[in-house]
């Protein structure tokens, strides 16, 4: 079950959502699987075959979610915050000239707006630990690429729209890369295993080449 | 003791019921495509808690058993035998040390499952044994199956396990094999082609236009070659939408049906991404994801609009008939 709260990207929204996942999160209903605070929504999923599986469960989904809704009222982010080195060398941050062109901004002021600003996790999806990173400059906003890369290297630093994602593996993807993080994003070995949640604050850290390599 | 692939099939992999409640970081739970299947196929060897079985598909693996076990195969019906002798499906058989256990390809079906009592022993990975083949963990080493491997079994077996291990011990071998004279339903197999499949309408079904929502229920949809555990590609039609809208990421589930800008639209399985931003045209039943999860690349697909309530019903019914087909199987031992 999707419920939307928003059809447009907005911070307030999107951290009142976290609130009301963990809202959710804590009544541990055994019939709800997974609990996914999205960037204008939250997802349900629950066990379609769960003995205790309500039968009106839209209904009660609907009861759970306005109730929790009033229960989670009180925002208290998560605490965390993730520093993100990364490598802005064109070598990786492989669409900077473009971008560059596009806006008319030189490639030192897109680092330097894409370093100064605080950033929001707003979503984690796509693949593990693929954040959306909201807060992004609005003079770096970029529309999707017409033709998306069949490969994005793994660590990519990327941009489109208002938002940065940091692609975990290699993937597919129509961001614009402007640099590479030396950090494992995802290990299902670590604990915890995913380098972004949901909430979480973070800021870019700009590393020489030199640092990059040492990082990783 | 374990199991030693000898061939590995087209694409074979651990899996135990999923991967739950880490959604919210991207990870998507696996699992079997044909869930119902695997919990027969669980319950024909005596395993009650989910454990990690084989997924076979299409064309099934070669596997030599370093120990004796109680075994089953459960879900497509794939041509198998156990020591040259042709093996019966969905029922339990006995397998001696050092006897090879083939499948060949699947003459009904895409999918079955070879579960051995006690489950497959490979590590748990964020606290589940399945495969997820996009990111590379979990199963043996996060990947396909291949010559060559070896697959620890846990020794820690059900009382009911036990039971069934040592009243097939003592019958009498027939046709030098050791099984039962019952077998379970097979409640996921398609009867005909184009088998139908209920869905509701999507969140985005009104964004297409008037006749890509005809035809999406009207047309007979062709699984493509390019089809995996992600996600079924479907050859039809292409769906066109009124407008050209780009909407934001937002979470996808088991049996959304997104349309790419190309118009053909992905049916998402077990292994789907957990978000996406292409339009949703329907959802499929919960119900009848297990047997479009049975249909190989050629296979054929018709879609029959359903309600949301009618959908609820649908499930209602199949777990119905899983929890008789499931307490039938709990009071068979070796008869």
């Amino acid at each position: 079950m999707y419920a939307e709260f928003g059809d447009t990207l907005d911070l307030e929204l999107n951290r009142s959502l976290q609130a009301l996942a963990a809202a959710i999160r804590a009544r541990a209903l055994p019939w709800i699987r997974d609990v996914v605070p999205a960037l204008c929504g939250i997802a349900l999923h629950f066990d379609p075959f769960h003995p205790q599986l309500p039968a009106s469960v839209l209904e009660i989904c609907r009861g759970l979610l306005e109730d929790c809704f009033r229960s989670a009222s009180k925002f208290e982010d998560s605490g965390r915050s993730v520093e993100v080195p990364v490598c802005y060398d064109v070598e990786f941050g492989l669409d900077l000239p473009e971008i560059s062109e596009r806006t008319s901004i030189s490639i030192g002021e897109i680092v330097e707006r894409h370093v100064k600003t605080q950033h929001w996790v707003l979503m984690v999806g796509f693949s593990p630990g693929h954040p959306y990173i909201g807060g992004l400059d609005p003079k770096l906003s970029v529309p999707r690429r017409a033709t998306p890369r069949t490969r994005m290297p793994k660590g990519s630093v990327a941009i489109a729209n208002a938002q940065t994602a940091v692609y975990p593996y290699e993937t597919p993807g129509g961001w614009s890369i402007i640099g590479r993080t030396p950090l494992t994003v995802f290990d299902p070995a670590r604990n915890p295993a995913s380098l972004f949640a949901p909430g979480d604050r973070v800021r870019f850290v700009p590393v020489s080449r030199t640092e990059f390599e040492r990082l990783g | 003791m374990s199991l030693r692939i000898l061939r590995p099939g087209l694409l074979s992999t651990v899996q135990d019921r999923g991967r739950y409640g880490l959604q919210h970081l991207g990870v998507v739970p696996c699992g079997p495509m044909d869930p119902v299947a695997f919990e027969l196929c669980n319950a024909m060897v005596g395993n009650l808690e989910g454990e990690a079985a084989i997924e076979i598909t299409v064309l099934g693996p070669e596997i030599e058993f370093e120990r004796a076990a109680l075994a089953a195969i459960c879900g497509a019906q794939f041509d198998a035998s156990l020591g040259g002798r042709a093996l019966p499906l969905n029922r339990p058989f006995l397998v001696e040390k050092g006897a090879t256990l083939r499948t060949g390809r699947a003459k009904l079906g895409s999918r079955a499952y070879l579960a051995v009592a006690g489950g497959i022993a490979t590590a748990p990975v964020l606290g589940s044994r399945s495969t997820y083949l996009p990111a590379g963990f979990g199963g043996h080493e996060g990947r396909l199956l291949k010559a060559g491997d070896s697959l620890p079994l846990d020794d820690n077996v059900s009382a009911l396990s036990h039971k069934r291990y040592r009243s097939l011990t003592n019958k009498k071998a027939l046709a030098q094999l050791r099984t039962v004279g019952w077998s379970s339903p097979a409640l996921t197999l398609p009867e005909r082609e184009p088998i139908v499949i209920h869905a509701i309408e999507g969140r985005h079904y009104a964004h297409f236009d008037a006749a890509a929502r005809r035809a999406f229920f009207e047309a007979t949809w062709k699984v493509t070659p390019d089809s995996n555990r992600m996600g079924f590609r479907l050859a039809g039609p292409v769906l066109a939408r009124a407008e050209a809208i780009e909407i934001l990421s937002e979470p996808a589930c088991l049996g959304t049906v997104q349309v790419p800008a190309n118009g053909m639209p992905i049916a998402l399985m077990a292994d789907r991404q957990t978000t996406g931003g292409y339009p949703k045209i329907a959802e499929i039943a919960a119900a009848d994801v297990p047997r479009m999860a049975q249909l190989a690349p050629g296979g054929q697909v018709q879609f029959a609009r359903c309600t949301l309530e009618q959908a609820g019903e649908l499930r209602r019914v199949l777990r119905r008939r899983l929890d008789a087909a499931l307490r039938a199987l709990s009071w068979m031992t070796g008869t």
